[in-house]
């Protein structure tokens, strides 16, 4: 139930959205001409509005007007709006002086390079499974879906060791992005879902293909990576937002302040700086999340619904 | 007769066949094989299972194998590992620490259900009845999850100053409550942690709770108000039983993660004051990383088999559950 299959969807874009006339919710229509059930919702409404408004937003445009409101401000009079006027000098100095822009930098390469490792494992495993299926396919399937009821915990000691000592390779991975990107690689409900949505493209369109000449890398390039961008989609915000968000194990394995993201290296700034650089540096470290929240809304909510099934 | 008269070399072939048939399909099998398996594609399946062997050999199956063997190991890193036994989980169970811990995680546990279980439900409910906006409605409702958990926890840790103008007590004073001490308080800091993590959590099982609203089937709401129900009585007896699946897997998934919460009371009180809010996995962090001469690692792995054993009987329930109700 809440891994939904996502299926492919033959040429719905976003602006067709389709009217169900069964729509309706639980107060029906005859409901909401009632003068006193309206009345009742539009007051529940406004409240609803107010209480997230209060919550949702308000911490973070008080951290917003923070960034630009001098320490002594800050610290007399918390909730007072800019009582000694806007200093945006604060957010220069922590960008250039605290050298927010190098972990602002690393967060980027921690992000993007988790995400492309974890296409490429997902991508690749999925097509293997699901299209290509040799016979031990069940086998691998079965190995992979085990993992997920092994929980992160267990493999911090060992993973923190493996990375010490990788196996082949005989140079430590401390202190390197991989020691992020390459663990991130292993999620197996990346491939899950990605071995869900190949199963259900038409094979009728594998088979053409073949016959028309297309080998394994062909079609898996030219015919099944172009449908597959729904799911790609899902999985890009997943890996790109779990990135952004861990916390303990880039903490583990990445001790130099030069390579660390933004998340490793805020908590160690607190005692370091001046109390509005930092809380500059906080915002800083929320832009980017809430723009890319607010450019792809939809993606962001629909993902979140399915959201629920990967926390275990 | 006429098989008599055939000449032997045939015989004896036929015979040698017939007399041990596996030899000759294991050497026709193996002859296919070998050649078949180039042109039916083997390389190629490997090389696009190579990405995953790879990465999961090395970075799951391997370490999952490592952490139930280090469990009965002694390990410093420097000289070989020993085995010893059971000794790692007597240390962990022998370790008043754990008790403490088990304590305040159970405690964590109930007070982000108390906190955090309700609320998301009846904002989703009352969410679903927006006529207009809804979109501004999840949006606002779900801008706490895209704050960074670090960013959020350190600004609440800020939020939760405990002088008279701290933020919260400056709000607290506009009502007429006096400052609270918040965090620094063995009382008041697990209360503290959980709500944090409900405001930085709930946004996101609103959405859950809102897309399993709209999958209510709507003729049951007709049905009911054929049969006269109130609002009241169509949230109660149609639209809580219909949630029923999520509401249980949402109730699962936050007892499994609440079981391994860190970044709260790591970042917020170290798992002070008094170890009042030292939780498990602070506990393993604390085993293997916090000693500069060298972690146990034996505890910290034993800890963590023995946390995921819990975790495990639960994640199978959910799958159990998510199985039966997916269809």
């Amino acid at each position: 139930m809440t891994i939904p299959k996502i299926l492919p969807r033959a040429g719905r874009r976003r602006g067709a959205k389709v009217v169900d006339a069964n729509e309706r919710s639980i107060i029906s229509a005859s409901d909401w001409r009632r003068r006193g059930t309206r009345g009742t919702f539009t007051v529940l409404n406004g409240v609803l509005l107010l209480v997230l408004v209060v919550f949702g937003l308000g911490p973070i445009l008080w951290l917003a007007k923070s960034a630009i409101t001098p320490t002594q401000d800050t610290l007399q009079s918390p909730m007072a709006l800019f009582p000694h006027g806007v200093d945006w000098g604060i957010i220069v100095t922590a960008w250039t002086e605290v050298h927010i822009d190098v972990q602002f930098v690393n967060t980027i390469w921690v992000a993007l390079g988790s995400w492309i490792v974890q296409i490429i494992v997902a991508t690749t495993a999925g097509y293997a499974l699901s299209v290509l299926k040799p016979r031990y396919a069940g086998i691998l399937n079965g190995l992979v879906l085990a993992t997920l009821f092994v929980p992160a915990v267990v493999l911090l000691v060992p993973l923190y060791l493996v990375i010490i000592h990788p196996p082949l390779i005989q140079t430590s991975l401390i202190n390197t992005f991989w020691a992020v990107w390459l663990p991130a690689g292993a999620n197996a409900f990346n491939i899950l879902l990605v071995k869900r949505f190949f199963d259900n493209l038409p094979r009728e369109v594998f088979e053409a293909a073949r016959t028309e000449g297309a080998g394994p890398f062909r079609l898996f390039w030219s015919i099944v990576l172009p449908m597959s961008r729904p799911i790609l989609g899902v999985i890009s915000v997943f890996a790109i937002i779990a990135a952004y968000k861990d916390y303990l194990w880039p903490l583990l394995v990445l001790r130099d302040p030069s390579v660390q993201p933004l998340s490793v290296r805020l908590p160690t700034l607190q005692k370091a700086i001046e109390l509005d650089v930092y809380l500059a540096a906080l915002a800083i470290a929320t832009i980017i999340p809430i723009v890319f929240f607010l450019v792809f809304q939809r993606a962001f909510l629909k993902s979140a619904g399915l959201g629920g099934a990967i926390k275990g | 007769m006429t098989t008599v008269e055939t000449p032997p070399i045939i015989d004896l072939a036929a015979a040698s066949a017939a007399a041990s048939p596996q030899r000759v399909i294991v050497q026709r099998t193996r002859k296919r094989n070998f050649g078949t398996w180039v042109r039916g594609g083997g390389v190629s399946n490997l090389v696009f299972l190579l990405p995953m062997l790879v990465i999961f050999g090395a970075f799951s199956w391997y370490p999952i194998v490592q952490a139930l063997v280090m469990s009965f190991q002694k390990t410093n890193l420097v000289t070989p590992a020993i085995f010893v036994g059971w000794d790692n989980f007597a240390r962990v169970l022998h370790d008043p620490n754990l008790y403490v811990a088990i304590q305040n995680t159970g405690y964590f546990a109930l007070l982000a259900l108390i906190f955090g279980y309700p609320v998301p439900l009846v904002a989703a409910v009352l969410m679903s009845e927006v006529r207009r906006g809804k979109g501004l409605f999840s949006a606002l409702a779900y801008l706490p999850v895209v704050v960074p958990p670090v960013v959020a926890v350190l600004l609440w840790k800020f939020f939760y100053d405990g002088r008279p103008e701290g933020v919260f007590n400056t709000i607290l004073g506009w009502v007429g409550i006096p400052p609270q001490p918040w965090i620094q308080n063995a009382i008041e800091a697990m209360p503290s942690l959980v709500l944090e993590a409900t405001w930085a959590a709930a946004g996101g099982t609103v959405i859950i709770y809102l897309a399993a609203l709209t999958s209510v089937p709507p003729e049951l709401y007709d049905a009911a108000e054929v049969d006269g129900a109130s609002i009241w009585q169509k949230i109660w007896h149609v639209t809580l039983p219909q949630l029923r699946g999520v509401l249980i897997i949402t109730l699962i998934l936050q007892i499994i993660g609440t079981s391994q919460v860190f970044l709260e009371p790591f970042l917020f009180t170290g798992g002070g004051p008094a170890n009042a809010t030292i939780t498990i996995l602070l506990l393993i962090y604390r085993y293997a990383f916090q000693n500069s001469l060298g972690g146990n690692y034996g505890a910290a792995t034993a800890l963590s088999v023995m946390l995921a054993l819990f975790l495990a009987a639960l994640s199978l329930i959910y799958f159990q559950l998510t199985k039966r109700w997916s269809s």
